[in-house]
């Protein structure tokens, strides 16, 4: 044998030998999940931090809430079995469920409501969305099971806003380990974090629900595109709810291994108008670009053709959305009319900054494009969010950016005092007022729409398109959501077939 | 030669301080609120305030860097911002991956280039020879991502001989540790080496023209014997200090490959953190980076002295 051929077959022997250790799990029906997400989460305590990827991992998992958002983001019992509400809307009496145990074994009951809610609102807390809990006045422990919360006005989505990720409950043995530790009622107990790589949870065997099929689940954090494209591919990752590279989409589509499911998310992606700002301050002029923005050009310029035209700041899949698509068609004469009216014959020159999401930077290149049809310049500035934050959202530097506005029915925004794209109307913090005294949901949604046809009317931001969410998983998982009307990987009732 | 290191290891301290100056200054500069990144753009100001507080970010830039410094000394690198654990902690977590990374492409890359790049001056204008030249122009061209997309394509995806990134840890095993390592390690040898191979060549073939060569054929010395007693460790200086100078890129400068194989390596955690505006995390890394690059290089100069004994007897007058 000479030198060369033993070398080789020497190579080829070790590459035999290495992957024996995969072959062998494939065969009976799995009992484990590996789920592949972009962001690594800087921590695991949902009630101290702003990055969704905490609430991707552990909401609904491993926390519960008094309330949980269901998969097309409606209001369920979680924690509390079920609640009344006061004539007035101002009191809450919340009946919480017996037996229910926190991973360590200690006892959930309602000194622990009180306890995370007094926390979330304390002043040296650091949740993320201390504003939620602002409203409370009063947090009372009637029983172990009952606890009775007075709001400082009635407030209608205060149910919904208890099922955020940020109102879970937490233990006050445990909370302040919950960063590295995390320790919950959910039906998921934290297995073990490989930093930098992925988060393993397991099952918890002393649930107080249903107990969940899966017995291990792992997050692996993968921010390429092509290595998640390769990570699919090779079955090292059964599914991506949020699939990063939308330009592999059709591979995948034709692959049978694969199931692609395009969802609709809470992202309301906006050209945020400062309206505030000359020329902005004149509704004909935000008018105009209303008449000018193609949505569907940039949905499949800047998405890949994943994305659902808006109207309005609503997402299209709540059945209180209005549909206000057709409000200002695509009509380049009357929106250099609309211009020569407000005074801008030969229209303007204007900044876009636009932050480091794809969706702002190729979609921001098509708006300065479409805009120049109808004489607006766009000079476009590409910034960071750690700029975007303090210069655009805090300091209201800026005349036009592209954002996507993420955070659950969030239409309250433009009644916000301060708020970064300057708005104010009397008719629309009207409407609000009222939503919120109200407690019936048909009359709610009602005002909801009126809500959405004032902005529209007024022509507050650009209004282009609601983030899809492409998820993309092994043809045999059942149970993963379609949509993500809260931010979250609920894996409660995945299970594989077979 | 105790001289020689003295003056050195002075010349280290130096360094060290002025990057840790550098370093300070320019994530002084760069805009964004570490408290305000992570609490996101929905945080009221008060929360971000508590939190800029609890953080310590409050207190004037000298404190915070006197402070941080003077906790290095004694080996304190800090609490991240975001993952609330010790910077030191990260660092090993990461290092476990990085470190064997480097040792592994290093080694893959040393391995080929200096039998080839010998073989190559010892054949010199041959076939052989050309061919090589050929084959190491080629692999310096190619950019090490697009070989890792090539690897990943045919071993892990089509051949599904190895996961096509990842990382178990160590608990799951030396074998599986190693076996995800080993495409990264390809993809970043395979460059390295030939870069390596062609130095490796050059060196040789300036020293194969030296008189001394000549005068050891003259005496009756074979062409083996000569390249290999005489010439091969009279032209390793520039071969050591290209593998230095690779073995430092190795550990701080691959976080395309770890990102293309997703691997919880040195580089990643530093731009996470840099994104993050995680701080500390970036100074306190940066600066262990920087004392582990003049490590080696230390370990080169001694490298020097133990390949050519002149310099030890230069370095004591």
């Amino acid at each position: 044998m000479s030198k060369l051929r033993r070398i080789a077959v020497a190579a080829l022997m070790t590459t035999a030998l290495m992957p024996m250790v995969e072959a062998s799990t494939a065969l009976a029906a799995k009992t484990s999940l590996t789920m592949g997400m972009v962001l690594e989460p800087p921590h695991l305590d949902p009630t101290a931090g702003a990055p969704a990827a905490i609430d991707e991992v552990v909401y609904s998992n491993l926390f519960e809430g008094l309330t949980r958002i269901g998969s097309k983001g409606e209001v369920l019992p979680g924690l509390a079995e079920r609640w009344d509400v006061s004539e007035d809307g101002k009191t809450y009496t919340f009946h919480l469920r017996k037996g229910v145990k926190f991973h360590d074994g200690t006892d959930f009951d309602a000194s622990d409501v009180k306890f995370s809610f007094d926390r979330a609102r304390a002043e040296e807390s650091t949740n993320a969305q201390k504003g939620l809990f602002a409203g409370i006045e009063n947090i009372e422990t009637v029983d172990p099971a009952t606890v009775k919360i007075t709001l400082k006005s009635a407030a209608g989505s205060f149910l919904f806003n208890l099922g955020w990720g940020d109102a879970v409950i937490v233990a006050p043995e445990s909370a302040e380990g919950n960063k590295a530790k995390p320790i919950g009622t959910g039906p998921f107990k934290f297995g073990n974090w490989v930093k930098g790589a992925s988060v393993d949870l397991v099952r918890n065997d002393a649930y107080w629900g249903d107990k969940v099929s899966l017995e291990k689940a792992t997050f692996r954090f993968i921010s390429d595109p092509a290595a998640a494209l390769s990570s699919m591919l090779a079955g090292d990752v059964d599914a991506f709810a949020n699939f990063p590279a939308p330009e592999s989409i059709p591979q995948l589509k034709a692959d049978p291994r694969f199931k692609v499911v395009v969802g609709s998310t809470e992202g309301e992606t906006i050209l945020t108008t400062n309206n505030t700002k000359p020329p902005f301050n004149d509704v004909r002029v935000r008018r105009a670009i209303a008449h000018a923005i193609d949505r569907q050009a940039i949905i499949d310029g800047a998405m890949f053709g994943l994305g659902t035209p808006i109207g309005t700041h609503f997402a299209p899949h709540h059945p209180a959305y209005v549909n206000l698509v057709d409000r200002y068609p695509l009509d380049l004469e009357g929106a250099k009319k609309l211009l020569a009216e407000a005074g801008h014959p030969d229209g303007f020159k204007a900044t876009l900054k636009l932050p480091p999401p794809s969706y702002a930077r190729r979609g921001g290149e098509i708006i300065a494009a479409q805009l120049r049809k109808i004489g607006i310049e766009l000079e476009i500035i590409p910034v960071e969010w750690g700029v975007w934050v303090p210069e655009v959202f805090k300091g209201k530097d800026f005349d036009l950016t592209i954002v996507s506005h993420t955070e659950p029915q969030d239409i309250g925004i433009y009644g916000k005092e301060g708020y970064y794209f300057n708005y104010t109307s009397d008719a629309f913090n009207d409407v609000m007022a009222k939503m919120n005294s109200e407690t019936d949901e048909a009359k709610r949604y009602g005002l909801m729409g009126e809500g959405q046809k004032i902005i529209t009317e007024d022509a507050v931001n650009g209004y282009l398109f609601q983030l899809a969410k492409a998820g993309v998983w092994n043809a045999k998982i059942n149970g993963l959501w379609e949509n993500s009307p809260i931010q979250a990987n609920d894996l409660t009732g995945v299970s594989w077939s077979d | 030669m105790t001289l020689v290191l003295t003056r050195k290891l002075l010349w280290a301290i130096v360094t060290l301080i002025v990057a840790s100056v550098v370093v300070f200054l320019a994530l002084e500069i760069v805009p964004g609120d570490p408290a305000q990144v992570m609490l996101g753009i929905n945080a009221t100001d008060e929360a971000v305030e508590a939190l800029r507080r609890s953080l310590g970010l409050n207190r004037p830039p000298l404190e915070r860097y006197l402070s941080w410094i003077s906790g290095m000394i004694v080996g304190d690198f800090g609490k991240s911002y975001t993952y609330s654990v010790p910077v030191w902690e990260l660092f090993i977590d990461r290092v476990t991956v990085s470190l064997p990374l480097a040792l592994l492409s290093l080694f893959i890359s040393a391995a080929i280039a200096i039998p080839v790049g010998v073989y190559a001056a010892a054949r010199r204008g041959s076939a052989a020879d050309t061919g090589i030249m050929a084959i190491s122009q080629l692999g310096i061209a190619v950019p090490n991502f697009w070989l890792a997309l090539l690897l990943v394509y045919v071993m892990a995806i089509w051949l599904q001989l190895v996961p096509a990134g990842g990382f178990p840890g160590w608990e799951a095993g030396v074998l599986n540790g190693l076996q995800s390592l080993l495409l990264p390690a390809i993809a970043l040898g395979l460059p390295q080496a030939a870069i390596l191979s062609r130095v490796t060549r050059s060196a040789l073939l300036e020293t194969l023209g030296e008189d001394y060569i000549r005068t050891a054929r003259a005496k009756g010395l074979s062409r083996r014997a000569t390249l290999w007693k005489h010439a091969l460790r009279n032209s390793m200086i520039p071969v050591v200090t290209i593998i230095g100078l690779q073995f430092a890129y190795l550990l701080a400068g691959t976080i395309i490959i770890e990102n293309v194989f997703y691997l919880p390596g040195l580089g990643r955690l530093v731009f996470q953190a840099i994104s993050l505006r995680d701080l500390i995390v970036v100074e306190s890394i940066v600066m262990i980076l920087v004392a582990t690059i003049i490590i080696i290089n230390l370990l080169v100069d001694l490298a020097y002295f133990w390949i050519d004994p002149r310099l030890r007897r230069r370095g004591a007058r």
